[in-house]
């Protein structure tokens, strides 16, 4: 019967998007619109062929499902290349102007490919590394399998397409203009579908869980679904001006728009990079150091403090804008604050090595773990200083900033993700070991010279295009033109780009590895995990 | 039971501390206090926070919000710094108003204010298409040589800055406009008015072309260019005898003017930038070498 409902669904899914397609008013939406016709089409057709076939076994309650969760990891690895591929060519593009082809403009100019690059990089890679993380985890920390069947493969699936229809959209200048929020209102509400169904799976494996507690990664794993939800939800509240195109106004205007938009904006930092990848750290690292958790009153007492005061350091974005000053004092206030509930995770994760700090040298997974926290300490001591007004008036719209996120988000995001994959891919593939330890090593230096690149080319054409801004003469006039910045940033564009590369390059080596693991790494003695407490 | 399915249970070390004696899937935790420094670092920001947002204009209340003990405000910081220079500049600007634009050069102060001034002013609205040190691109002419199409006395210049080039918004702006040929001349006269073009200003031409070309160009071009070539700055039409090229010497290019005709504009700054922020740009392009 429910067979029957899905093929009706499918079917009125493929007419509906049909006519989308045929009544559309620009060309991202009759794009999409065909996409989602053939995409529902197959899957009618797919379904069709399973309809009353026999019922393959029933799956055992009692294992645990990794289906999701190895697609999400090979997912995360794709859309990393696909991401850091993107943002060296603009970071080229931005070193030499010339690569904005005349043949591809519209399309692959770097106004069009910057959205690209954040999103594939945060929401492809970043997301599908959290969606593997949180699968993988809350089924071994609750000792349940995933809760609602295969709707977890439709929250992969369903949020693989997401990333295709953001990506496309962009190329073809769809873009409500709000940053890591560009996506237009259709794509929105598939997003809130996909999510929901995410945070059903979550919560059903969490409330079904055979452990009495739950575990720490577990809660920053919620907090980072549930606040993305309601961010989502809040800031892209907006009326499309027609049903059959991809434009569409937004509900707030002026100042409160700018604030709406950087309260998600930074809690996109918060909850997303931060929070979600706390959860990743808070399980890969004591499972690959093979220590315990440093203190377990720390991580309570820093995770509330970290999630009561993200969610009101927004305005630091808005500092000497239309913003009044009060709201700037207060988003910077809560900023400085946070320094110290942010520097609690990289404590925990630090001093979880305690007894194990020998493994550094021989372990380039566990190297590669503990630096991505060492720069999650850096950023997140950098995020506050650059919060205070003082400092916010030299660093604000220059590189300083493009460098403070990418430290963070190479160094921290990118070094755990890998690290976790690194882990992964041996586990969900059964095998004893990865194909390779030199080249997660190569992977590793590469990476890590790459950022180190990066941070201080950004560092430098930050400060120096700050102070070239401001400096005036004795009477007061502008000592430089905008152009002579410009200028002046070019060999530190140049340093940047060739980090890109090394990071990129390491990149490849790690899905060259990866991919030799599942070909060709040693098989481990067949032991399915199973679902059962501890104790 | 439990040591077949956990075997990766995390083994501890000796001396280690009690753990909460949970556990999942393997992990521990251990019961270890927060470290002090960490705490007390936290209480300090917290301590730190709560009385800059009471020196600092912070809470919101029903109407407003709490200004501060301080006073503080960044528009009234910006318009101190604004009113500190304003002071020392507002005497220099009402000289500048109003003295000959000629014998600004002889104040050595007024003219050192007018030069930094118009170069500041000139780097913010005029280098994006001048280039910053006003070197000019093509179809942007280069305001350091000595070659001006509409004059390059200050008053010229300043003329040319306060109402621009073939615009819409200002009806003293200087208007001329060369003819498109394509239509009129045949194909052989306009490759030989080029040759001619190129002959005239010390290029390399076919010979034979270029004396065809004379005549078409005595034809049709020799009434704004002049018979010599040299140009009329009155309608602004360009010296064609010179090494200077506006949109290029060679022959695409030489070819392409004379087919379509060129319509440069420039934008009237007379209501966009104040008489003493004119002058001081004049000022400041008339000193870059060029100035007659």
């Amino acid at each position: 019967m429910l067979d029957y409902l899905k093929l009706l669904i499918l079917g009125v899914i493929v007419v509906c998007a049909a006519i989308a397609a045929n009544y559309a008013r620009d060309m991202a939406y009759m794009v999409h619109a065909i996409l989602v016709m053939l995409t529902a089409g197959g899957l009618f057709l797919w379904q069709l062929r399973r309809t009353d076939e026999p019922v393959a076994a029933e799956v055992l309650e009692t294992q645990y499902m990794d289906g999701p969760v190895r697609a999400a990891a090979i997912a995360t690895a794709f859309w990393g290349v696909v991401g850091f591929l993107a943002g060296t060519f603009i970071a080229f593009q931005l070193a030499f102007p010339q690569l904005n082809f005349e043949w591809a403009q519209g399309y692959l100019n770097f106004g069009r490919l910057r959205p690209l690059h954040t999103s594939a990089v945060i929401f492809a890679f970043g997301g599908s590394g959290l969606l593997a993380a949180s699968f993988y985890i809350v089924q071994r920390t609750c000792a349940a399998r995933l809760w609602g069947g295969n709707l977890a493969w439709f929250v992969f699936w369903g949020y693989q397409f997401f990333i295709v229809l953001a990506a496309t959209g962009y190329l073809m200048g769809s873009t409500q203009g709000q940053e890591y929020a560009e996506p237009e209102w259709y794509v929105d509400l598939w997003l809130t579908i996909v999510w929901v169904a995410f945070l059903g799976v979550y919560l059903g494996t969490l409330l079904k869980r055979k452990e009495p507690h739950i575990y720490v990664a577990n809660w920053f794993l919620l907090s980072f679904i549930v606040t993305v939800a309601m961010l989502h939800l809040v800031n892209n509240m907006s009326v499309p001006v027609s049903i059959f195109g991809s434009r569409s106004v937004q509900v707030m205007s002026g100042v409160q728009n700018a604030m709406t938009q950087w309260w998600y904006g930074h809690n996109a930092v918060g909850f997303f990079l931060t929070a979600g990848f706390l959860g990743m750290m808070y399980y890969f690292i004591p499972k690959q150091a093979e220590r315990p958790v440093y203190s377990y009153k720390l991580s309570i007492i820093h995770f509330w403090a970290l999630i009561f005061l993200y969610i009101w350091a927004g305005p630091h974005h808005l500092h000497y804008t239309a913003l009044p000053d009060w709201a700037s004092t207060l988003g910077m206030v809560f900023s400085v604050v946070l320094w110290m509930p942010s520097w609690g995770g990289m404590i925990n994760g630090l001093m979880t090595l305690s007894g194990a700090w020998d493994k550094l040298r021989t372990d380039p997974i566990l190297r590669m773990m503990v630096t991505s926290v060492a720069f999650y300490g850096m950023s997140t001591f950098e995020g506050p200083m650059m919060s205070i007004r003082a400092v916010n008036s030299l660093s604000h719209y220059t590189d300083w900033t493009i460098g403070h996120v990418h430290s963070g988000a190479l160094g921290w995001n990118g070094l755990v993700t890998f690290g976790m994959l690194y882990y992964l891919f041996p586990k969900l593939w059964g095998r004893a070991s990865l194909y390779s330890l030199r080249l997660v090593s190569w992977h590793y230096w590469l990476a890590t010279i790459g950022i180190v690149l990066y941070a201080a080319s950004m560092w430098v054409t930050g400060i120096m295009e700050g102070l070239m801004w401001r400096e005036v003469d004795a009477q007061g006039f502008l000592v430089n033109s905008f152009a002579d910045t410009v200028a002046a940033k070019f060999p530190m564009y140049v340093v940047r780009g060739l980090g890109g590369v090394m990071f990129l390059s390491g990149s490849l080596i790690m899905a060259y590895n990866l991919w030799m693991t599942v070909r060709r790494g040693p098989v481990a003695e067949a032991t399915a995990p199973a679902a059962a407490p501890a104790e | 039971m439990s040591d077949d399915k956990h075997p990766e249970e995390q083994i501890l070390q000796e001396g280690d501390p009690n753990t909460t004696g949970h556990v999942w899937d393997g992990i521990k935790e251990f019961d270890n206090p927060m470290p002090r420094w960490w705490l007390w670092t936290f209480y300090g920001c917290i301590v730190w926070a709560v009385i800059y947002t009471v020196l600092y204009p912070a809470w919101p209340l029903v109407n407003g919000a709490t200004a501060g003990l301080l006073g503080y405000s960044t528009r009234a910081e910006v318009a101190e710094e604004i009113a500190t220079f304003d002071a020392v500049n507002d005497p220099l600007r009402v000289q500048l108003e109003s003295t000959e634009l000629a014998d600004v050069s002889s104040d050595a102060e007024l003219h050192n204010f007018a030069v930094q001034g118009g170069g500041a002013i000139f780097r913010t609205w005029c280098a994006q298409c001048h280039g910053s040190g006003a070197a000019g691109a093509v179809g942007y002419p280069n305001l350091l040589d000595d070659d001006w199409l509409w004059g390059g006395t200050l008053d010229d210049i300043h003329y040319t800055i306060s109402h621009g080039i073939r615009n819409e918004e200002d009806l003293n702006a200087h208007y001329s406009q060369m003819t498109a040929f394509d239509e009129i001349l045949s194909d052989e006269e306009i490759d030989a008015v080029v040759a001619y073009v190129r002959n005239i200003s010390g290029q390399e031409a076919d010979a034979t072309l270029a004396s065809t070309g004379e005549t078409v160009y005595l034809d049709n071009c020799a009434s704004c260019h002049l018979d010599d070539g040299t140009g009329d700055r009155f309608i602004g039409a360009p010296n064609l005898t010179d090494a200077i090229w506006l949109y290029g010497g060679d022959e695409a290019a030489l070819e392409q003017t004379v087919r379509y005709a060129r319509f440069g504009v420039m934008p009237s700054w007379q209501n966009r930038l104040s008489e003493s922020e004119i002058r001081s740009v004049a000022i400041y392009v008339h000193s870059l070498g060029g100035g007659e």
